[in-house]
Parts: C-alpha cells; sequence; structure tokens
C-alpha cells in the first residue's frame, strides 16, 4: 500500500455540551481519493472540522505526514497543508472574486498558479471583479474549491461540493475533482450522493453515529450495494 | 442667501472650517472604533482616553525630551498603539466569547482608570502644545491659520489611506474576512488571534494619531476625550460601522453640519449631532450606511 | 422557603428601621436613593435585556424637576416629586421610543448619547441654574404640614417609605406577567414575536417604567440634599449607576441595593482622595467584569449553594 498520509484514530469530538464523534478511525494514502459516507448527522462534516481543528473539543488522535495534529489550533493545522472547503461554501461578502481566491496563504510550495485556476474555472476569471457573493451556487463552490488549491496544501478536504447543484454542475464538479486527484492532490471527500461518490472515489468509508462502521473499496461497491443502501437509508 | 440672516461671510468659513477639524477628528476616531468593533467584537470606551494620551505622549516627549512634533507623529502613535496591545493580550482577549456589554464596560472602566491617573498626576486644566507651522494664509473671504488647514489635509490622508489599507490591501482582505468569519479564515492558515491584536492596536494608534493631531489646537488635558467619544459614539450610530468610507463621509459631514449651527444658531450647536442622531433613528434606525441585521 | 423569606424581610425592615439610630440618616438616604436608582437601572437590564447608559438623565432631570418645581415655582414637596417622576417618565417615552429601534451595544450607545444630549441642554437651559445647580431647595412639609421634614430622622422615614414603594413596584412588575413576557423577549426576542408578544412596546414600557423610578430617586435626592445639579446628569453618573448594579450583581432583586450602599459607602470613606475615586471605581469596573461578573450576590449566592451542596453530600 501506498504511503499513508493521514491517519486518524480514536477521534472524539464535542460541540458544547454534546458529545458528536465517539472513536472515529480511517486513513488515507497519499494521492488517495476517500470519501466519507453516511446519513446525516452520522458526523461527516464533525470529522472534517476536527481534523482541520475548529470544533469545541477534540480527542484522540489526528497523524498528517506523521506529526500529531490534535492540540494544535487550526491556524497551525491549515500550515501542515490541509486545505479546508466548508459545506457552507463561505465565499466572503466583503471580498470580490479574486479576492477570495487570493485569501487563503500558501503553506507550501507547489501550489496551482492563478492563471493554472482560472483555466479550471474559467467563469471565475470573467467575474473576478464581481461580489463574492453575487455569485451563482455553482460558481460559489468552484470558488471555494479553487482557492484552496494555490496554497500547496497536500490534503483537500472537501465537504459537500455538489450539495443543491443542477445535475450539469455536479458533472463538471466530477470531472474537476478526478483532475485534481490526477494532479496528484489528496482528497477527503464528505457526500451524501453516493452515486456521484461512487464515480470519483478509490475507497469509501462509512460513518454512523460517530463511529466509522464499515470500509468499501471502489472495485467492491457493485456486490455491497444492498449494504450501502441500508447504511444510508436510500 | 446669507445676508438674509445678516453672517459676515469671515465668520461663515470660520466656523466651517473648525467644522471641518471637528469633523476630522470625528471621522478618525469612528474609523478606529469601527475597525475594531468588527473585529473584536467590542465598543472601545477607552477611545476617548487613548486619543488624549496621544496628545500627551506628544506633549510629554517635547516638554521632556524636546523630540518635536514631526517625530511624535510617528513615535506617539507607536507608544500608544503598543499600551493597546497589552490591554488587547491581557484582558480583551479573555472576554470575547461574552456579550458585548461586557467589552464596553471593561473598556469604560479603562477609560476612567487611565483619565482619572493623568487627571491626579497633571491636573485637569489643559496645557497648551505650540503650533509647529506657525502662520496662516489670508484666502480673501478668510484667514486661514496653517496649522489647521494642515489638520484636514492630514485627516483626509489619514482617513483615505486607512481605506486604502483596508479595502484593497492583502491585509485588509484578511481583515474583512476575519470579520465575517474568523475561524474559516483561521482554517486557512492565518492567525487569527494575531491580527486581533494588531487590529486593537492599529485602530488604537489611530485615535492616538488623531490625539497629537489635536494636541496644538485644543489644550492637552486629561479630559479631553471624555466628552469627544461620547459624541464620536453618536456619530458611529449615525453613519452605521458597516463601511468605511461611510465613517469617514459621516464624521467630516456632521463636523461641518455642527460648524454651520455653531454660525445660524450657536446654542443648538452642542446637541446638533444628537438631534440628527435622533432623525436618522427615525428615518433609517440601521444609520445611514449601516444594514440592518 | 417562604417562612425564610419572611424573616429576611422582617429583619431586613426592622434594621432598615432602627438603621438611622447608628449610622448618620443623611448617609442612609443618600444611599437609598441610589439604591432605588440602581433597582430602577437592574428591572431595564437584569429584566428585559436593555442596557441604558444613559440612566443618569432621568435621575438628574427628575431632581431638576422637583427643584424647580419647589423652589421657582413654590409647590409642595409631593408635587414636586410628581414633577420628578412624570417629567422623568415623558423623557424616558421620547428617547425610549428611538432608543429601541436598535438593539444590544447600539442601544447603549444611543441612550448614552442622548444622555449626553440633555446634559448640554442642562448646561445652557435657564431653568437648571447651569455650572451652579439648584441650590438651597426648601424643606417643606409633605401634605399640607401633616409631616414636617426639616429634621433628618423625620425625613429618613419618608425616604424609606419612598423606597420601600420603589422597590415593590419593581418586585411586582417582576413577578407579573408582564414581567414574564419581558423575560421571555430577553431570552429570545424572535421567539417572542412569533408568538404574537409585540416586542417594543414591551421594551418601551419597561423603559418608561425604569425612567419613571429613577426619576422618583432623583427627585427624592434632591428632596434630602436640598440641591440640584450637572453632576447627576453627567455620563460619570450613568456610569455610577452601571457600577452599583454590577458590583451588586446585575440581575439580582436585592444587587443593586447592597451595590449601591457599597459605593455611597466608598465614596463617602475616599472623599479626600478626590481624582482617585475616579481611578478605584474604573478599577472596580475592569476587575468585576474580568473576574467576578455575577457581583457581590450572585458570587455569595454560588459559594452559599456550592457549601449547602457539600454538607448535603
Amino acid at each position: 500500500m501506498h504511503d499513508v498520509l493521514l491517519a486518524v484514530e480514536g477521534l472524539e469530538a464535542w460541540y458544547g455540551e454534546s458529545h458528536i464523534l465517539h472513536g472515529v478511525g480511517f486513513e488515507i494514502g497519499r494521492g488517495e481519493l476517500v470519501t466519507l459516507l453516511g446519513r446525516n448527522g452520522a458526523g461527516k462534516t464533525t470529522t472534517l472540522r476536527s481534523i482541520m481543528g475548529i470544533v469545541g473539543r477534540r480527542k484522540g488522535s489526528v497523524r498528517f505526514d506523521g506529526k500529531e495534529t490534535v492540540g494544535q489550533p487550526s491556524n497551525a493545522i491549515a500550515r501542515l497543508g490541509i486545505a479546508y472547503c466548508p459545506e457552507e461554501r463561505g465565499i466572503f461578502s466583503s471580498l470580490n472574486v479574486e479576492e477570495n481566491l487570493m485569501l487563503p496563504p500558501a503553506v507550501k510550495p507547489g501550489g496551482m498558479g492563478i492563471d493554472d485556476i482560472y483555466g479550471l474555472f474559467p467563469n471565475l476569471k470573467e467575474r473576478r471583479r464581481s461580489q463574492g457573493t453575487k455569485l451563482s451556487g455553482g460558481e460559489q463552490q468552484m470558488l471555494a474549491i479553487g482557492r484552496i488549491l494555490r496554497t500547496g496544501a497536500d490534503l483537500l478536504l472537501l465537504d459537500e461540493p455538489t450539495e443543491g447543484l443542477a445535475p450539469v454542475i455536479v458533472q463538471r464538479i466530477g470531472e474537476i475533482i478526478r483532475q485534481l486527484k490526477q494532479r496528484g492532490f489528496t482528497i477527503l471527500l464528505v457526500e451524501q450522493n453516493f452515486h456521484f461518490a461512487a464515480t470519483v472515489a478509490d475507497r469509501h468509508y462509512v460513518m454512523e453515529d460517530g463511529r466509522v462502521v464499515d470500509m468499501i473499496a471502489a472495485a467492491d461497491v457493485a456486490q455491497s450495494i444492498d449494504k450501502l443502501q441500508t447504511y444510508l437509508g436510500v | 442667501m446669507l445676508d438674509i440672516f445678516s453672517i459676515p461671510l469671515p465668520a461663515l468659513f470660520g466656523q466651517l472650517l473648525l467644522g471641518l477639524i471637528n469633523g476630522a477628528f470625528y471621522a478618525m476616531l469612528s474609523l478606529g472604533l469601527a475597525v475594531i468593533f468588527g473585529m473584536l467584537n467590542v465598543i472601545n470606551f477607552t477611545h476617548g482616553a487613548q486619543y488624549m494620551l496621544g496628545a500627551f505622549a506628544a506633549w510629554l516627549l517635547l516638554t521632556n525630551l524636546a523630540i518635536p512634533f514631526w517625530a511624535s507623529l510617528v513615535l506617539a502613535p507607536l507608544i500608544v498603539g503598543l499600551f493597546g496591545v497589552v490591554i488587547e493580550r491581557l484582558m480583551l482577549k479573555r472576554i470575547y466569547h461574552l456579550d458585548h456589554l461586557y467589552g464596553f464596560l471593561l473598556t469604560f472602566g479603562l477609560a476612567l482608570v487611565i483619565e482619572g491617573l493623568f487627571q491626579w498626576k497633571w491636573g485637569s486644566s489643559g496645557a497648551p502644545y505650540p503650533a509647529p507651522i506657525p502662520g496662516g494664509y489670508n484666502l480673501g473671504f478668510m484667514f486661514m491659520p496653517a496649522y489647521r488647514g494642515f489638520v484636514v489635509v492630514a485627516a483626509l490622508v489619514i482617513c483615505l489611506a486607512t481605506w486604502y489599507g483596508i479595502e484593497r490591501t492583502r491585509l485588509g482582505a484578511y481583515l474583512r474576512a476575519a470579520t465575517e468569519n474568523p475561524t474559516l479564515v483561521r482554517a486557512f492558515g492565518i492567525n487569527v488571534p494575531r491580527l486581533i491584536t494588531l487590529t486593537y492596536g492599529l485602530g488604537v494608534a489611530l485615535a492616538a494619531l488623531a490625539g497629537v493631531l489635536a494636541a496644538p489646537i485644543q489644550q492637552v488635558s486629561a479630559l479631553m476625550g471624555t466628552n469627544l467619544v461620547l459624541v464620536v459614539f453618536a456619530v458611529v450610530v449615525i453613519g452605521g460601522m458597516g463601511s468605511i468610507m461611510g465613517s469617514i463621509v459621516t464624521g467630516f459631514g456632521l463636523g461641518l453640519i455642527e460648524g454651520f449651527t455653531k454660525v445660524v444658531y450657536p446654542p443648538a450647536s452642542n446637541t446638533v449631532i444628537f438631534v440628527v442622531m435622533a432623525i436618522v433613528l427615525m428615518v433609517k434606525p440601521a444609520g445611514l450606511f449601516g444594514q440592518a441585521k | 422557603m417562604i417562612n425564610q423569606r419572611f424573616v429576611l424581610a422582617a429583619v431586613l425592615i426592622v434594621a432598615a428601621l432602627l438603621a438611622p439610630l447608628f449610622v448618620y440618616p443623611v448617609f442612609l438616604m443618600t444611599a437609598l436613593c441610589f439604591a432605588l436608582f440602581a433597582c430602577a437601572f437592574n428591572l431595564l437590564l437584569g429584566y428585559a435585556g436593555l442596557m441604558s447608559f444613559g440612566h443618569a438623565m432621568f435621575f438628574g432631570m427628575g431632581g431638576y424637576f422637583f427643584g424647580y418645581v419647589v423652589k421657582t415655582m413654590d409647590f409642595p414637596p409631593e408635587v414636586g416629586l410628581v414633577a420628578g417622576v412624570g417629567g422623568a417618565a415623558l423623557l424616558g417615552l421620547v428617547t425610549g421610543a428611538l432608543a429601541i429601534r436598535r438593539q444590544g451595544i447600539y442601544f447603549a450607545m444611543i441612550t448614552l448619547a442622548f444622555a449626553q444630549m440633555v446634559y448640554f441642554i442642562c448646561v445652557q437651559a435657564p431653568f437648571t441654574g447651569g455650572e451652579d445647580g439648584l441650590q438651597g431647595i426648601p424643606r417643606r412639609p409633605l401634605l399640607g404640614g401633616l409631616i414636617p421634614i426639616t429634621n433628618d430622622l423625620a425625613l429618613y422615614y419618608v425616604v424609606l417609605v419612598i423606597f420601600l414603594f420603589g422597590f415593590a413596584a419593581i418586585y411586582r412588575v417582576i413577578h407579573s406577567p408582564f414581567g414574564q413576557v419581558l423575560k421571555a423577549i430577553r431570552d429570545n426576542e424572535q421567539r417572542a414575536v412569533s408568538l404574537g408578544y409585540e416586542a417594543d412596546r414591551y421594551k418601551l414600557l419597561a423603559f418608561v417604567l425604569s425612567a419613571s423610578l429613577a426619576g422618583l430617586a432623583g427627585a427624592t435626592k434632591a428632596l434630602v440634599l436640598q440641591f440640584a445639579t450637572l453632576t447627576d446628569v453627567s455620563a460619570g453618573m450613568s456610569g455610577e449607576v452601571v457600577l452599583m448594579a454590577l458590583v451588586g450583581g446585575l440581575g439580582t432583586i436585592f444587587g443593586p441595593v447592597i451595590g449601591a450602599f457599597a459605593i455611597v459607602a466608598m465614596q463617602n470613606y475616599l472623599a479626600s482622595f478626590g481624582e482617585f475615586v475616579l481611578v478605584i471605581q474604573g478599577a472596580i469596573f475592569v476587575v468585576i467584569v474580568m473576574a467576578f461578573r455575577k457581583g457581590l450576590v450572585g458570587e455569595i449566592g454560588d459559594w452559599w449553594r456550592a457549601r449547602r451542596k457539600a454538607r448535603a453530600s
């Protein structure tokens, strides 16, 4: 197997008094594209936020490239080379498109150049002087993905990038995610839309009640489809 | 038309110039308040005291070390800004998670302590600060003391520079973004707590810079910022704290209105800004440049 | 529990009745006026969630109205008190209607700004006596000569009755259905509105009530000390009442009373320090906000409960 980039072990997390994660464990190899599947409230988003260090309190172990990150503030975690694209996209309304795109500071050499990113998302170039939140939902999603490609981060955490988007845009985002994998990015993708996830991922982890309960490799998806449907309640 | 009120033109322009100068201070101070509030969620009641500290620092540097005005213009904001950084690190930092009210009360208490100490040490009567640019120009319709003209121009430059810094630079983009969503900005690798400290330091330095500029115009005294900060609160309510340009325009505009009132109906000049505030609250409660939340 | 409370109230009232035998009555009367003022402020902050930073305008104007009616217009003191309350209520209605258009910290800034406006008006207006204020307001007998109040001890009991009246009124308001709605608005305004309550009307009524009682406190203080000055309408006074409520404990019933006595006593003892009193007051603000946000009553209550719990287990 390839070398492990992210190793999560016994991860627990709290929001205020509520205990959301109860010992999450999984691994991602360098260059892999892995999804977290599960029903609403299973703890997928919280897992991403815990890796990023932006939950109330967390415990356990999250090692990135061999370095322990639990106990570090989120700005230090980002500097190790992890970039986060939140579910609500987090486009800043007081910044224009280009300012949004340029906001995350470079954390390592080797990030994509701005022209490369505009090549990937031509719409953004056209609208680079518009206010960030004036873009359409699809464009905002592309902006949210685009802006974390510049920084040189190796691991991208993408939280439901297809949520609420038209099928043709979902398809486009699928193509982009595949391209990013080809460029060597390691990607952890949270998805509700299993059909979308199945088209891009190497492996799937299934979450239930704040734990990872199963792992299914892409090759085994066809024969595990019944099991998956029970997990996801579709 | 002005002849109908039988107001001599030089008097009118004289008051308008005074109004413009007051407006310059309103603009600089409300700008700092708005930037600090955006990042820290704290209404900095100490702002008036920090303005006074700027003037005092310049005066002390001059009388004790013979450091001239022009050097104080840099040194005094630096000293007072660093003092602000200490306050943020030691106190404000610990209360961000609480209701806005506590920040207001804490900074009010700090203002009392600072102003009280200076009053105790130096009394409440002011000390004069010599005008760094003597003389003036006869503009035909009025006499313009050179330093006052300088203050108006300098304040405009400072305000526009602040606007540029916030709206057009990378640091400004961090600031705007962190005002909206500090958690996400931090997750991008930016040290937001340090950015907050820096913002407070800069806002305080801006107040101190206004204080240095004010020193040669007003007497340098412990209570010079006490009433001013209250007027600036009204300015902030009128303008709304959402827009940098809005704060600048509101500040200068209200100064002019105040100056004009001094000519037309002097007894109301102290209160006219509050009357404007009442009218704005009736017509547009969120403030002229504010967004309703 | 009911019994305990009854005993406590009885002890406090007996203590209040006997207090002037041991303590200088003018000090007690001043403290009672400030206690009523602080309770009125606390009604608004503690139970309606509105922090007014301009309450001195009601307190100070209550005093001016009283002084003007009694001294210049020659009316008896009871008319002066009514004028103080009515004037403050009217001022509260106007400023409150504007201030409640904004929330949170803006509300505090707006009330502060209006108070500053009132202050500037008082500096210039002829009826306030400007920098000198109204001095030598006569102490004429109350109720057509029934109660002579030239004697401090007699006046003390009058002031005590006024205070108890105000305190009881606040207690009634807090425990009435109106008070319950106020608390609901304080905790979640949107929810209260969705339940059909017109939040703004409740807030305004609370504001006017609080202003009236602050006016009563100010008028009573003018009756006791026989003067009304700019100090009582100044921003410093607005800050002082916040400090009293904060020291005692925001949102507690007795907190403001205890806070007022503590601050008035401190000012008496430290009067010789001049400007340093302000420094100390500021320092108290800082210390309380940093470390004792519940105030005396709140912190002692916590300690008491913790002790009881420890004993029980």
